[in-house]
């Protein structure tokens, strides 16, 4: 393989910019600068120095961050697609034919592009998760090419660096010292020790560091985030991610979606309004009302140990929760919350036995819609036998009653009234918002609907999610990789005094150099040092200069 | 005087303060010319600081006054959120301020909160009670780390605009130059949504429609200003019994200005009235400036920043997004994350305001990546940083108003 | 070269691993909505139902037997109309190794049956109240939905949808103890 071997004689990697040892400029362009490129201290980035076969291309690829760049810029544009009209999962309609017609129905022909174009699935299309994925990857590469070699130079610094590379940094001093020149290196040596650098020195030359943890910072994050995309993977893994969602009525006991051997049952469901007078019907409507709680009161239960599917009759109370919205209840890995609700499903239907002449009430019964009996029994002589329920009447079928639900949206009833004076029984059907039919001849007695009771329905949304404290390693790492990159600036000081008594001394810092420069005043001040100079700025202020000449 | 009134009176007291504190920091740096400029400029500039910790002290009481008064963090609509954006931009500057001690930052900072909070004070500044999922306290934590992060990273497009204003060449036609007048315009803008809200305000101008929205249903508007967009299959209509909500068709002789055009469904065309109003006023606002100052606003703004150091404004460009990335992240991801997974029960839904707080981070990110690998300084960081500023503008502004998702506020 | 080969290998493996993770995933969401807990070939999970004239019935009781699982509700019109060819088969299997059980969706008693005494049918009727046996089976809101499970019990077939009585017939001898 090639090497650079430097005048220094240290052999270098091909694709060094700044010799390794001394810090001599490599390279023409180096050389030409006035200031030398310190983003990876010159180091060779591994990708940048071979490229052969297909996987180091493919290596090199994602090694460069102009496509990292570009990777995040594509992800970026593609999500704010997604946010042009809804999402499919926030569109409350079923099938694929209701949705495509929603899309065009509510924003006409661009709205059935975006439908057709797969736009208004976009987070879960395959092409969202590879750009994704690639980011991942990138991620990863670019962090292994520049972590590794950055961090074999960073723990390999000398102490002595060329004169040519002191003076292409940006932050320079040469010259003599005021006062006392004989100690500059120990005041030096002084200063930068109170201000907590890390001093080393040999011969004549030193070198002092500060923050160097802090050059870290971007790789700590990124692992963070590589932790963090693989936990949303690993959803993916059977076992790891259950999100199920049921309804549950009031009083009903129900075996839990995704949470074998678990029952719960509704106790009572609870909607709170912050206005105290609306109540009834502009309750129903939802007119002007801010709901102030959303609550589910229930008894988790749990089977035996040992219990198979459908025995229920032996079930071990687990615990009693009021399930609020933001107070989920959790138990082991799950947690239940409260997602929704429907108000007022029939429960109890109360009807009078009348006269139909002179309706007069013979007795009332109530009919328990989740559990009908067979008779309701009003004394030894009257009584009304039910003889079908049908609890979502929709119309005949070949002269039979049909239900389209097994929800009592319509109740319809076949009754048999048996009284004194019809001992032999009438037939009547009856259902809501219609004449009661009496198929078997005129009645003398009608069944006639006094009230009814109600109850709520609560939507609840059934999760386990296993990969969430892995979602919380890698954001705390993430987090912690920021702050250090951020907060903290990896600041260094090369200074030699060459035979002359001459100081000769450059500064470098990551970020920050109104931080360094503090640091540098303190310096200057305390060993007597001549002005620094700081070349950026210089050939700046030289740029405005003559910008000003030439207007 | 109750609480409310008292909070009401502490965030004027700070809004006045914020606009002496604007006039004082201009005097900060228009001595520059004079012959004992540098103590006189420091005079002013401590004055300016001062007058400005004072609002910003009102400020922080009116936060205060409102949050114990109503019982939770006051940014739960989207007046309470704008003004706490406004005060934390407010906060930052004053921390950079004492940093780097660079009055222009004043210049520029001062104006944006004062346009931002002005902007909020056009919305309901009612109460409004919590619905339950936002009864948490994850409330306060998240909205007020996401509103500081945001006003960090705002600095930098403050410190970015200050760069360009003395960088850009304002006596060659380019396109720097006509981008950097489009920021300033709409800025100018803002202050016309201000200028239309209060004067129609003023007008007690109101009237009635009703519509059919894009579910088919009817429903009623009412408009502040005289509608110049009708909403879909709109009717003039009047209240008749407030009981009942009851309203009934206006007679011919007795209606209102009516629209000039109607919209389709999907279009509020109150929305779009308003922001036409804004544009209109806006536009005479900026030529009206124009006329008077004879140049554009960018030439009118440039001398206050002739003096900065540009690597120093380059610099707090960049050390704000590196202060404020990480505490958006926490705030706006990652409590967001937590809060999220409490009361919707997953901890991402896509939801468009969680899309566009992830957009915002994705663009920071690739800021900094641009900063540290390719070397994007000055003008172009500077461009990058009122791009971001502008993201999260459209964050608050076009998703919340615009865009329907669980975040909407109106 | 020897270093360099290596170093080749190693960002093959890494790659490959990353590429592996991206096609998973892609493939795992493209194909979520049709993954089933229950397969042809598993286990069928063992239950426990009563039916309408109270006595109890173990899925495992029945072992060595053939059993005819039929979903149904009384709202499902084709679960209705296979219901009587069902009942004349289970009459010819019955007493060839082979149950027929039919569990209702958690509706009440009453009208499971006026349901089935309005037909006629015999064979054993349960009622699943909480709906853990539904869960069990993974039995969506499609019905009916017939499970057969061999005398070994191991699940043999899953049909959603009505059948005709050839079906059904064809069905019990698929599962008949040899």
């Amino acid at each position: 393989m090639e090497k650079i071997i430097c005048t220094c004689k240290h052999v270098n990697p091909v694709g060094t910019k700044l010799c390794e040892k001394c810090g001599r400029p490599l390279t023409t362009e180096e050389q030409e600068k006035s200031v030398v490129d310190m983003r990876y201290d010159g180091i060779a980035i591994r990708s940048k120095t071979h490229n052969k076969s297909i996987v180091d291309k493919i290596w090199n690829f994602f090694s460069s961050v102009k496509v990292g760049i570009a990777l995040i810029i594509i992800t970026l544009i593609a999500a704010s697609i997604g946010t042009i009209f809804p999402q499919e999962f926030y569109v409350n309609v079923a099938t694929e034919a209701e949705k495509a017609a929603y899309y065009k129905d509510i924003y006409g022909t661009i709205g059935s592009l975006y439908y057709n174009l797969g736009l208004s699935d976009l987070y879960s299309s395959w092409w969202f998760q590879i750009i994704v994925g690639m980011l991942g990857v990138s991620i990863i590469v670019a962090s292994i090419d520049r972590g590794i070699p950055l961090h074999r130079s960073l723990k390999n610094q000398r102490v002595k660096r060329h004169a040519s590379f002191m003076k292409r940094q940006r932050v320079i001093t040469e010259g003599q010292p005021s006062e006392q020149a004989d100690k500059t290196l120990d005041l030096i040596e002084q200063q930068m020790k109170q201000l907590k650098y890390k001093v080393r020195r040999e011969d004549n030359a030193l070198f002092a560091e500060k923050g160097r943890f802090a050059r870290y910072g971007p790789y700590i994050n990124h692992l963070g985030l590589i932790i963090f995309l693989g936990a949303v993977m690993l959803r993916l893994v059977p076992g790891f991610y259950v999100d199920e969602s049921m309804w549950l009525r009031e009083g009903e006991t129900r075996a839990i979606d995704g949470m074998d051997g678990y029952f719960l049952h509704n106790d009572k469901f609870i909607l709170e309004t912050y206005d105290n007078d609306p109540q009834g019907e502009q309750l129903r409507q939802g007119v002007n009302v801010v709901a102030k709680n959303y609550q589910t009161n229930v008894t988790l239960y749990k089977q035996k140990e040992g219990a198979i599917a459908g025995q229920t009759s032996d079930l071990e109370e687990v615990k009693s929760y009021e399930i609020r919205v933001n107070h989920p209840l959790k138990h082991e890995d799950y947690s239940i919350f409260q997602m929704d609700y429907r108000l007022n499903e029939l429960k109890v239907m109360h009807f009078d036995l009348q006269n139909k002449a002179s309706e007069k009430s013979l007795g009332a019964i109530s009919i328990d819609l989740t559990d009908p009996e067979k008779e309701y029994i009003i004394d030894d002589q009257t009584k009304v036998e039910l003889a079908l329920y049908l609890p979502d009447f929709s119309g005949f079928k070949d002269g039979v009653p049909q239900t389209a639900s097994p929800f009592p949206n319509n109740p319809a009833f076949i009754f048999r009234m048996f009284t004194p004076e019809t001992p032999e029984g009438e037939t009547s059907f009856v259902s809501i918002g219609q004449p009661a039919m009496e198929p078997l001849g005129n009645n003398q007695y009608k069944m006639k609907f006094a009230s009814v009771e109600t109850r709520n329905m609560s939507g609840l949304t059934i999760r386990k999610d296993k990969t969430i404290p892995i979602l919380f390693v890698g954001g705390i790492i993430f987090m912690l990789g920021v702050v250090i990159g951020s907060y903290w600036n990896h600041r260094r000081l090369w200074v030699e005094q060459l035979e002359d008594g001459t100081i000769r001394l450059a500064a470098h810092t990551n970020k920050n150099w109104f931080g360094m420069k503090k640091d540098l005043n303190a310096l200057t001040t305390h060993a007597h040092l001549p002005q620094y100079v700081d070349q950026v700025e210089e050939e700046q202020e030289q740029k405005e200069k003559e910008g000003d000449n030439t207007l | 005087m109750s609480l409310l009134q008292l909070s009401g009176y502490l965030l004027f007291t700070a809004f006045v303060c914020y606009l002496i504190a604007l006039v004082l920091f201009g005097g900060a740096i228009k001595p520059a010319k004079v012959t004992n400029a540098p103590a006189s400029a420091e005079k002013w500039g401590k004055l300016a600081i001062t007058v400005t910790i004072i609002g910003f002290i009102a400020n922080i009481g009116y936060f205060i006054t409102r949050w114990i008064h109503t019982g939770h963090a006051p940014v739960s609509n989207m007046f309470e959120f704008t003004t706490a954006f406004g005060m934390f931009i407010i906060g930052a500057f004053i921390v950079s301020y004492f940093m780097y001690r660079v009055p222009a930052l004043g210049i520029v900072a001062l104006p944006i909160a004062i346009l931002i909070i002005g902007y909020a004070a056009m919305f309901p500044r009612e109460i409004s009670p919590l619905v339950p999922s936002l009864k948490s306290h994850w409330l306060a934590i998240h909205v007020i780390t996401a509103a500081m992060g945001q006003a960090v990273l705002a600095i930098s497009a403050v410190a970015g605009l200050i760069y360009l204003l003395k960088h850009v060449n304002l006596k060659k036609d380019s396109m720097e130059r006509f981008f950097l007048e489009a920021v300033m315009f709409s800025l100018v803008l803002v202050v016309g949504f201000i200028v239309s809200s209060i004067t129609f305000n003023a007008m007690g101008y109101s009237a009635t429609y009703q519509y059919t929205n894009k579910e088919g249903k009817t429903g009623v508007i009412e408009y502040h200003n005289p509608a110049l967009f009708g909403m879909n299959e709109y009717v003039e209509v009047k209240l008749v019994d407030a009981e009942k909500k009851k309203y009934e068709p206006v007679v011919e002789a007795e209606q209102s200005f009516q629209p000039l055009a109607e919209m389709p469904p999907i279009v509020n065309a109150k929305k779009l009235t308003t922001v036409v109003y804004s544009i209109l006023f806006g536009t005479v606002i900026y030529l009206l400036i124009r006329l008077i100052g004879r140049r554009s606003i960018s030439a009118i703004a440039q001398p206050f920043v002739q003096r900065v150091n540009s690597s120093l404004a380059d610099e707090i460009g960049y050390r704000a997004v590196l202060i404020g990335f990480p505490i958006f992240t926490l705030g706006a991801l990652i409590f967001a994350m937590i809060w999220a997974h409490e009361a919707w029960s997953r901890f991402w839904g896509w939801d468009p305001k969680e899309v566009w707080a992830l957009i915002t981070w994705l663009f920071y990110a690739a800021f900094l990546h641009l900063r540290l690998s390719k070397g994007w300084e000055g003008k172009k960081s500077a461009w990058l940083a009122l791009i971001g500023f502008a993201i999260i503008v459209f964050n608050l502004v076009v998703v919340n108003l615009i865009i329907a998702g669980l975040h909407s506020y109106a | 070269m020897e270093k360099k080969k290596k170093r080749s290998i190693v960002r093959g493996i890494i790659l490959g691993v990353l590429l592996a993770a991206i096609v998973y995933t892609v493939y795992t969401t493209a194909t979520k909505d049709k993954i089933k807990i229950l397969q042809e070939g598993s286990q069928a999970p063992d239950f426990e139902l009563v039916d309408l004239n109270g006595e109890t019935h173990r899925l495992s009781d029945y072992k060595g037997k053939g059993v005819f699982l039929n979903f149904w509700g009384t709202w499902c019109p084709p679960c209705e109309r296979e219901m009587p060819a069902m009942d004349r088969q289970y009459k010819v299997f019955k007493d060839q190794g082979v149950e027929m059980l039919a569990v209702n969706i958690a509706q009440s008693d009453f009208e499971v049956q006026s349901f089935i005494s309005n037909l006629g049918v015999d064979f054993p009727v349960v009622i699943d109240k909480t709906r853990s046996v539904q869960k069990a089976y993974n039995v969506g809101a499609a019905l009916p939905a017939t499970v057969l499970v061999t005398p070994e019990g191991k699940v043999k077939k899953i049909i959603t949808g009505e059948m005709t009585e050839a079906d059904i017939a064809g069905f019990l001898e698929s599962i008949k103890p040899e």
